[in-house]
């Protein structure tokens, strides 16, 4: 990030998340709630069916900021609701989330604040989603 | 049954250590599909100034899930439905990224506890520090028990 004007769009990032994509995350992040690899357990609860983890959907609007970011360890603070959940159907389509983020301006403290956005199926699946972070040395 | 309003402010006892490694990152940023080098590579990691590979942010998920999630969920005073438990919200405050070779300890702490329209709303914060007491991060969410239909 070389110049702050806020108001400006950052490219969106697509995603395509199937289930053994959940799956994998369920391994890695140590998640291990039926509700996302079990269609039994998800319809009992009174899902539509298996849903995709939250924070998988938080983790890809953390690569995004990464990228608009221009480094790995620019984030201070990175917070998410999760507006509505994300079926994944069983199928080889899976469904796919959009993450777009704009650059808010800068805080008090030299910081940046993105605003960020997760789609799915065009309905929005995070809400009040936000990344603090540094700015990169020159 | 509503969760109980009494378990607010109470915290469960420190965890043990929990060693973060490099694979566990590589798997980690494998499975969102992050190619960022400093994920993987020791040396494009010390370039940017850190002492090892550094994780993804969202990476305190292991330690949430292991630790501050375990502690509530396997409490049975609290006797949470775990089945029925869904994600509301997710917060981290990082005062530097988590990084290959540090031993982190969770102390978890329910925040708050409410009823609405028959849903519990459960919020967890978990301080996540060094074997010395130095904070790497706060993770904080709030969980929301399902009403059973």
């Amino acid at each position: 990030m070389t110049e702050i004007t806020a108001g400006t769009e950052l490219p969106p990032l697509d995603v395509r998340v199937r289930r053994a994509d959940l799956v994998r995350y369920a391994g890695a992040s140590l998640d291990f709630n039926p509700i996302h690899w079990n269609d039994r357990v998800a319809e009992d609860v009174g899902l539509p069916g298996v849903i995709a983890h939250g924070m998988l959907t938080m983790a890809l609007a953390g690569r995004a900021v990464a990228t608009w970011a221009g480094a790995a360890d620019a984030v201070v603070d990175f917070s998410v609701r999760f507006s509505r959940p994300v079926p994944v159907p069983d199928d080889d389509e899976g469904t796919e989330i959009e993450v777009s983020g704009v650059l808010k301006g800068e805080t008090e403290d030299g910081l940046t604040q993105i605003d960020i956005t997760a789609t799915c199926h065009g309905e929005k699946v995070l809400s009040q989603a936000r990344a603090i972070v540094r700015r990169q040395r020159a | 049954m509503p969760l109980d309003p009494a378990f607010v402010g109470h915290s469960y006892p420190r965890s043990e250590l929990y060693q973060i490694g490099r694979e566990k990152i590589r798997e980690f940023a494998d499975a969102i599909g992050d190619p960022h080098p400093m994920y993987r590579d020791v040396d494009a990691a010390k370039a940017a100034g850190h002492l090892d590979v550094i994780a993804p942010p969202t990476f305190v998920m292991v330690l949430f899930n292991m630790y501050a999630l375990a502690a509530i969920v396997e409490d049975p005073g609290l006797g949470l439905d775990y089945d029925r438990m869904v994600h509301g919200d997710m917060s981290f405050k990082f005062v530097r990224p988590v990084r290959a070779g540090d031993k982190l300890a969770v102390t978890t702490t329910i925040d708050g506890i409410m009823s609405r329209a028959g849903n519990d709303f459960l919020t967890l914060r978990a301080d996540i520090e060094t074997e010395e007491g130095e904070r790497v991060v706060t993770a904080s969410a709030q969980l929301v028990v399902r009403a059973a239909a």
